[in-house]
């Protein structure tokens, strides 16, 4: 087995004239956690939505747990094994915590009966909550619909789906952008817990700080192209920035300025 | 208090802390109404102390007043069906406004092939069919009115779940659809003279029995099978659904094909109760039954309500309604009071959800 989980090479994503991301070549290893930054437009989000199947690349490849893969649709990738945590929550307000753990993946009883088949609550709520120890997400009670739930509290629940599911892979997009301080703590907290436990993450955050804290390497993304791949032990804030605002290009990338 | 701590997190899963659920404010609805009524009847001076709900003239043998009891449930069971398959259709974030005339030309149809051959030894005066289509199986017009609702509901899901046209309009169009058939069938003439076996589908209380057995079968499908969890996930966060890789398009084809074969088959209980159909038939029930939901807490912008909701909504809906009889309150009266009630249950469900986004 591979040590690279996934690995993209010379990605690119045309919309019509704009050329949103532009031969991005990117490799990320089995336990690693990776920052994505740059400025808005920079491509990150582009960048994310060509790996988890909702939108398909112009150009380029993408090579998931050793293999090729084609997602057309972010069903296929999640159901290899890539979970994305997006900016806008992909949460049913009116359905509670195991509900939404297991939207679309329900555990059923008497498959038989074809769409018809029983839910298997009992299953889903034993399972939710050794998902939510697992990454240590805090929810006063399970079976409370997310609608009463803090925005802390629902990025828990978003993140928890990729303990429940096993995934190989866990995509953040700015995870704690609308948070306050205690839940982005605790959000954190499960990235931290992730890592103990040796799931590779990216991480996409404008949150200098944070990025510093969590992850192992940050690769800066400026208009549309990957401009720096920096470890974080050889790194700071102000060479960070410098390379987000175009001050500085590392010389491998050095068409990409 | 019974709780169980799990994990660093603190985590709880305490039943008790379950949020209250809405059905039971129907119910102390349901329960004020009767009251007020009983009080008007007290209080009101040309009512002659009559009660509302009791038996005080000792006609039966229990101490409610059955026959109105039985008038009351008689009179919703038959919308009520309805209102079952409408819940379905605003929980996923939709709205039926077809039912109605599909009742009228599902009954015009079912009727034609529930035709008894002789009427007091004479031919069948009102005969649509020729002889091929008398007398037969009870199941035939069953089937067959199953069958035309299916169809509809079809034609209504797709349009809107494939031209993505609001609900609102291509249920609309159908309201003028199903009441063109039910009317061009016959050319306006009533269809009459079932046969026994057909006329004992919706004879006494067998409306009741209809309703309870499919209000049953609702809950379940609601309640507890990916049908139902699908449903309120789509009337919920339709994104969410989608990008959870739930086939939405499909599940809302599936949704308005339950909703008419549950109307068609208010339409077989209804013409067999009649022992006739008319192209008339049906009038307003398409907004009756979307008023039984509302009044038992289904949301109009999806996601939320239950079949006991709507169940009890039903309840509100026919004892207001023969509440109003009681009190001898005109007719006309009666339908502009059911507007108001209409409105101010959707005030209601706006404060509800308004009261429940304030809390963040």
């Amino acid at each position: 087995m591979s040590d690279i989980i996934l690995e993209t090479r010379n990605l690119t994503k045309h919309y019509g004239g704009v050329h949103a991301l532009q031969d991005a070549t990117f490799t990320l290893r089995r336990g690693e956690h990776v920052a994505i930054m740059g400025d808005n437009g920079a491509g990150k989000s582009t960048f994310v939505r060509q790996i988890t199947g909702v939108e398909q690349p112009t150009r380029g490849e993408i090579h998931f747990d050793g293999k090729p893969v084609h997602f057309t649709g972010p069903l296929e990738a999640r159901e290899a094994g890539i979970e994305a945590v997006f900016q806008t929550l992909a949460l049913a307000d009116d359905l509670d915590v195991s509900d939404n753990l297991f939207l679309g993946r329900e555990k059923t009883k008497f498959d038989w009966l074809g769409p018809f088949r029983f839910l298997d609550y009992k299953a889903m709520r034993n399972d939710t909550l050794a998902a939510l120890e697992k990454t240590a997400v805090k929810i006063p009670n399970i079976r409370n619909t997310i609608q009463n739930m803090s925005g802390g509290q629902r990025q828990c629940v978003a993140i928890a789906r990729t303990a429940t599911f096993h995934s190989k892979l866990t995509i953040m997009d700015e995870p704690t952008a609308a948070l306050g301080v205690q839940e982005t703590a605790q959000v954190e907290n499960i990235i931290r817990t992730l890592k103990e436990q040796g799931e590779p993450l990216i991480l996409i955050s404008h949150n200098m700080r944070q990025v510093m804290d969590l992850v192992d390497r940050i690769v800066v993304f400026r208009r549309g192209r990957i401009c720096a791949n920096l470890l974080k032990e050889e790194t700071d804030g102000q060479d960070v920035v410098a390379y987000i605002t175009g001050a500085k290009t590392q010389p491998e990338y050095a068409d990409a300025a | 208090m019974a709780e169980t701590t799990h994990g660093t997190g603190g985590l709880k899963y305490d039943s008790s802390k379950r949020s209250w659920p809405n059905e039971i404010n129907i119910f102390i609805a349901l329960v004020i109404i009767v009251a007020i009524f009983e009080a008007l009847g007290q209080i009101l001076p040309y009512m002659n102390g009559q009660s509302f709900l009791f038996d005080t003239n000792g006609r039966f043998d229990s101490i409610f007043n059955e026959a109105r009891l039985q008038i009351i449930i008689l009179q919703v069971a038959i919308i009520g069906i309805i209102s079952l398959g409408v819940t379905q259709v605003i929980i996923s974030g939709g709205i039926d406004l077809s039912s109605g005339p599909l009742v009228a030309a599902t009954a015009m149809i079912v009727m034609s092939f529930a035709q008894t051959e002789l009427v007091n030894g004479n031919p069948n005066p009102k005969a649509v069919f020729g002889s091929w289509a008398f007398d037969l199986p009870v199941l035939i017009p069953i089937i067959v009115g199953l069958a035309f609702g299916a169809f509809i509901g079809a034609i209504n899901g797709s349009l809107i779940a494939f031209t993505r046209i609001p609900p609102f309009i291509a249920t609309l169009g159908m309201f003028l659809i199903c009441r063109g058939i039910a009317q061009w069938w016959t050319r306006g003439q009533p269809v009459s003279f079932p046969t026994d076996s057909y006329a004992s589908l919706g004879a006494g209380m067998m409306p009741v029995v209809w309703f309870v057995l499919l209000a049953i079968l609702c809950h379940v499908l609601l309640r507890y099978t990916v049908y139902g969890k699908h449903t309120y996930a789509i009337g919920s966060n339709e994104d969410a659904a989608r990008m959870s890789g739930i086939n939405v398009k499909r599940h809302k084809v599936m949704v308005y094909m339950i909703a008419s074969m549950l109307a068609a088959f208010a339409a077989i209980v209804l013409s067999s109760k009649n022992l006739t159909a008319q192209s008339g038939m049906g009038l307003f029930y398409e907004l009756y039954a979307i008023a039984m939901a509302v009044i038992g807490g289904v949301s109009l912008t999806g996601g939320r309500g239950s079949i006991i909701g709507t169940v009890l909504g039903a309840m509100v809906f026919g004892v207001i309604q023969s509440g109003f009889t009681y009190v001898k309150l005109d007719a006309y009266f009666q339908i502009m009071a059911m507007g108001a009630i209409i409105i101010g249950a959707v005030v209601l469900d706006k404060w509800r959800q308004q009261r429940a986004v304030a809390r963040f």
